[in-house]
This record gives C-alpha cells, sequence and structure tokens, in this order.
C-alpha cells in the first residue's frame, strides 16, 4: 500500500493540473497568440480584422508610413514619444517609490515583532482600498478648487498673499503622484520581506569590525535587501507601464501613456489591429526589462511572497 | 548594539509615507459626509435629520442626517446593481479558482509529469506581463470566438453570443488561478508526508486520506489563497473593463465612468464603505497568522 502510494503516477499529476493548465493555455496564452496574428492584420471598415501578413502597424508606430520609408521625409515621433513617456515614467515611478518605500520598510523590519504585523496592516489598507478610488483621491486633492488649492489659498489669505490657484490635476506631475501612490505598496512589502530575513548578528560583525552605522548600510544592510528591490521594481515598473486609468483621470489628454494608445484603439479608434502591435510593443518592452534586470540582479522569491 | 535601533530620520520619513498613504483615505471618508452636492468644497458635516441647505439656495431633504450620501447610494439602482454583480463575480470566480488551483498546486508539488515545467511555468505569465495585454488578448478571443459562432449558427437578437457577466467570471478566474496556486504551492512545500504515511497504512484510503488528513493540514494555505483570489477578483479594473459587457458593469468600472462625467459625495460614501470593509477583511486575515506564530 505503502510503496503503492509513494509511486509517481503520472496520469494522476496530469488530471489534477488539467482544468488550471486548460484555463491558461486557452486564456492567456491563445490569447497572446492571437494578438500576434491581429497585429499582421488590417483594420475592417466597421472595426473588424482581415487576417493577412501586413507589417503596416509596425511601420506606423516607429513612425513611418507604409508608403513611406524613409525616414528622413517622413518620420512622425508621436508613437516612439508615448513609448518613451511610458518609460521614462515608469522609470521615475520606480526609483521614487524605492526612495519612499526603503525607510517605511527599514522601520517595519526593525520594530519589535510584536508590533510588526499592525504596521504591515496599516500599509494593506490602502493597497487594498480599490485602484479606481484611489486615484479618485487624488482628484480631489488635486483639482483647481480641491483640498490642496484650498488649504494654499487659506495659508495666503491669512499671510496676506494673493493667491491664485495652482493647476496640478491633468500635468504630468500628478500622473506620477498618482503612479507613486498606487503602487508604494508593492514595493514596500517586498523590500520587507527581504529586510526581515538579514540575520542580526551581522550587524554586530560589522560592528566589531569597526564599521560605522553608514557603511554598515551600504555593505550590509543595502546589498541583503537587493532582491527585494528587484522584486519590487518588477512589481512596480511592468503594471506602470500599462496602466491606463491614472493617466486617463489625473492626465486628461496632456499625457498619453502606452495604455491609453491601446484601450484608444480598441474602443474609440476601432482599430484592434494597430492596438494589437502596440500591446505587443508594450509586452517586449516590459519583457526586456525585466529579463535584463532578473538575470543581473537574480530573481527572488519576494515576488510570490508579495 | 540595540537591534530595533532605527535612526531617527527613519523614524521622520516613516511618519511622512504614512501620512502619504493616509492622508488621501482620510480626506475622501471625511467628504463622504459634505453638506455640498457637487463635492468641490468642504462645506461642514451635515447635522441636522431635517431639510438640508446645499450651497446656499438648494434645500434637499435628508432623512439619514449625516448619511444623506449612504442613503443616496443605497437607493441608486446602478450602484445596486454594479455591486451586485461584482459579488457575483468574485464568489463564483474565488470557487472555482480555489478548486482547480489547489488541484494543480497538488499535482505540480507531488508527482512528476511530463508537462509539469509547462503548467509551472505558465503560472508566471500573468505576474510578469501588463495588466491591459492579458485584458485585450482575452477580449480578441472572445470577439473573434463569438463572430465566428454566431455567424456558423446564425444567431440572432439575444441568443447571440456577446460579453457579459460569464466572460469577466472565466477571466477573473485566469488571473486568480495562478496566485492560490503558487500560495498553496508555498504550503506544501513544507508538509511532512509521514501523517498520510501513517493514515494510508491504518488503512485509509487515498480520497479517505485527502479529505482527512491532507486538506485540514493545507487548509490555511487555501484559504489564504481563496481570500486573495476573492480580493484581486473585487480589485480588479483592468480585464474586467474589456470583457465587460451591457447589464455586467461592476462597480469599480461603474465609478470609473462616474468619474469621467461628474463628481458627487455618493463617490464618497462608496468609497467609505469600500475602505471599512478592507480594514475588516485585513483584520480578519491577521487573525490566523497570529494564532500561527503563538
Amino acid at each position: 500500500m505503502l510503496r503503492h502510494f509513494r509511486e509517481n503516477k503520472s496520469w494522476q499529476g496530469t488530471l489534477l493540473v488539467l482544468p488550471t493548465l486548460l484555463w491558461m493555455v486557452v486564456l492567456l496564452i491563445i490569447p497572446l497568440l492571437l494578438t500576434l496574428v491581429v497585429s499582421f492584420g488590417r483594420r475592417r471598415a466597421d472595426g473588424g480584422v482581415i487576417f493577412t501578413f501586413s507589417l503596416d502597424n509596425y511601420i506606423r508606430l516607429l513612425g513611418l508610413q507604409p508608403d513611406c520609408l524613409n525616414p528622413f521625409v517622413c518620420f512622425d515621433p508621436l508613437y516612439i514619444n508615448i513609448l518613451w513617456r511610458s518609460i521614462s515614467l515608469a522609470f521615475w515611478t520606480t526609483v521614487l517609490v524605492i526612495v519612499l518605500g526603503y525607510p517605511l520598510a527599514y522601520f517595519i523590519a526593525r520594530a519589535h515583532p510584536h508590533r510588526r504585523n499592525t504596521y504591515l496592516m496599516l500599509v494593506l489598507v490602502p493597497l487594498w482600498t480599490n485602484f479606481v478610488i484611489r486615484v479618485y483621491a487624488w482628484m480631489m486633492l488635486l483639482r483647481e478648487q480641491g483640498v490642496i488649492n484650498n488649504v494654499l489659498g487659506w495659508i495666503a489669505a491669512r499671510l496676506g498673499i494673493p493667491f491664485e490657484p495652482l493647476q496640478m490635476l491633468y500635468t504630468p506631475g500628478a500622473v506620477l503622484v498618482g503612479m507613486v501612490y498606487e503602487f508604494l505598496p508593492f514595493m514596500i512589502l517586498p523590500i520587507y520581506t527581504s529586510l526581515e530575513k538579514i540575520d542580526l548578528s551581522l550587524y554586530e560583525a560589522a560592528a566589531d569590525l569597526g564599521a560605522n552605522p553608514v557603511r554598515t548600510f551600504l555593505r550590509v544592510t543595502l546589498p541583503l535587501s537587493a532582491p527585494g528591490m528587484v522584486a519590487g521594481t518588477i512589481l512596480v515598473f511592468v503594471p506602470v507601464m500599462g496602466t491606463f486609468i491614472v493617466a486617463d483621470l489625473l492626465g486628461g489628454k496632456q499625457v498619453v501613456l502606452v495604455g491609453n494608445l491601446i484601450q484608444n484603439q480598441f474602443l474609440s479608434a476601432r482599430d484592434p489591429t494597430f492596438g494589437s502591435a502596440a500591446s505587443l510593443i508594450l509586452m517586449v518592452l516590459t519583457l526586456i526589462v525585466t529579463y535584463f534586470y532578473t538575470r543581473k540582479f537574480g530573481f527572488g522569491k519576494e515576488i510570490v511572497a508579495a | 548594539m540595540n537591534p530595533y535601533h532605527r535612526h531617527v530620520f527613519v523614524r521622520v520619513a516613516t511618519i511622512l509615507v504614512y501620512f502619504f498613504l493616509y492622508a488621501p483615505i482620510v480626506l475622501l471618508v471625511l467628504y463622504s459626509f459634505n453638506a455640498s452636492r457637487t463635492n468641490i468644497l468642504f462645506e461642514g458635516f451635515i447635522t441636522s435629520f431635517g431639510p438640508l441647505k446645499m450651497q446656499g439656495s438648494l434645500v434637499v431633504q435628508s432623512p439619514c442626517g449625516p448619511f444623506h450620501w449612504f442613503c443616496e447610494l443605497a437607493q441608486n439602482r446602478e450602484v445596486r446593481l454594479a455591486a451586485r454583480n461584482t459579488l457575483t463575480i468574485a464568489v463564483i470566480s474565488t470557487l472555482v479558482s480555489t478548486i482547480i488551483g489547489t488541484m494543480a498546486a497538488l499535482a505540480l508539488q507531488r508527482y512528476q509529469f511530463s508537462i509539469k515545467n509547462f503548467a509551472q511555468a505558465s503560472l508566471y505569465i500573468p505576474i510578469i506581463i501588463p495588466e491591459i495585454v492579458m485584458g485585450i488578448g482575452i477580449l480578441i478571443l472572445f470577439s473573434q470566438l463569438f463572430e465566428l459562432l454566431n455567424n456558423a449558427f446564425q444567431l440572432q437578437g439575444d441568443a447571440r453570443l456577446s460579453l457579459g457577466l460569464g466572460t469577466v467570471i472565466v477571466s477573473h478566474i485566469a488571473f486568480s488561478v495562478p496566485f492560490v496556486t503558487l500560495v498553496v504551492q508555498a504550503r506544501l512545500q513544507g508538509f511532512d508526508k509521514s501523517y498520510e504515511e501513517a493514515a494510508m497504512d491504518l488503512g485509509a484510503n487515498e480520497f479517505v486520506t485527502f479529505w482527512r488528513v491532507t486538506l485540514p493540514m493545507i487548509l490555511p494555505g487555501v484559504l489564504s489563497g481563496a481570500l486573495l483570489a476573492f480580493t484581486l477578483s473585487l480589485d480588479d479594473f483592468v480585464i474586467t473593463f474589456f470583457t465587460t459587457g451591457p447589464g455586467a458593469t461592476t462597480l469599480p468600472i461603474y465609478v470609473y465612468g462616474l468619474l469621467r462625467r461628474i463628481i458627487t459625495p455618493q463617490v464618497n460614501a462608496l468609497s467609505t464603505i469600500w475602505i471599512l470593509v478592507v480594514i475588516v477583511a485585513v483584520l480578519l486575515l491577521q487573525q490566523p497568522q497570529r494564532r500561527e506564530t503563538r
């Protein structure tokens, strides 16, 4: 009986994994392949797809036209700019989120074990409050007659300074603040996980060897928390690249990101073939970043822990 | 050296970051009691239960007193439909993804089979691919499939296949399953097989062993996987946005649609309820963990 149980019965394993695998293949892998096929297609007048093999969509994304491939004659950087804007926004969001998230993660990891759970819960509440609701909170804060302008106006009135409401909503800065706010918890949690694992005796060793606190931080804490930052970067960079609600609600028409471009092609411009090409470019870009980043710094388990 | 020592810089930064995280949320809640219809300015709390003056001239009856906006929200038909849809989707997708995800975790952790590596690798797709890419992929799948079937079977009127609750549920299962599987797998990694062997030695068959020994032992993992699936579904915007159809609006989609047109304190009331639910959920989640660490 015991031997019978220990035998690896492969058909049982296959049967158990089958429903999940079916879902992954039908709803993740096949859709990705379909996106690839559609991106080579042509737009039908009613917004449908004519399946052919044409590179027109990719040529358009590069800023050229299918009947004019000379970059010196007809180069329109519209889409290149959108891509570049998305990458730099994702980059700056990641940097700011590390700068803001690291001290907090450090604080929690070095808090008394009894209190850590409470501090972590305080990070989870904003994280679980709905994404759209959190964007709305920033709309209320940043509007021309919003909370920040009201407070500034009140202070100015007290000091007797003339005050003009600041235009904050519908600017690139508003989008950056919104992104940082949305994704900050995704950086705090993995950094915390890696900081918490550090053996505290390492600090005694560093102190015994005469390292000052700054040197200890740079040579012990920072390298050992790198896996957390790598995991956090992937958890922040990838979604920022594809998010369209934040730019839509906080950036208005001023800030168009790849996500907005894709959404627009599917819903108002009704050109799924061009939207698919943009979507694939987005996927390839994020995969390249993730691949090189994880190859250089390693792929920690922190990503699952978060 | 005190291991719990934190530099004053860390303490100040922590307070500022917590302030950054909570100030917008506190304001949202505060404004849900605002005595202004347009919610542009905070015109004080609603204090009376009788006629309510809004923006100087407009008078509104407020039998609910300070909870005026909550009452209006409760009477809003679209909100009620959206809330029902959101819960239906979350419950069904959590049930299905928890069951099949747990099965997959057992398979991947316990058995050797040919497609194992492929199955394991496929679970990481939703983590490393932007949600919008998944969303439009699924949209293309459904729209092409439905177009094909509608034409092939000459479906007319209501019989035509279209996006709706069904497509949203199926898509939510797709992004929840990998998370359930990975969480349960993590739980199974530290699992002592000798309990199961003992059960088998004592004459229990495999089904009884699973039901009476394995499942109770991995239950905390299964439950936290289910909770994760539930919150992912409740919170989802992007995938729902691309897979929903008429009549299948969820709360996040409804709020987004509203925000593009008008801003009313009803949205704040909804946010306040949402935040309260989240706080209760986080407290519940902490409970079993606390028992474990003791």
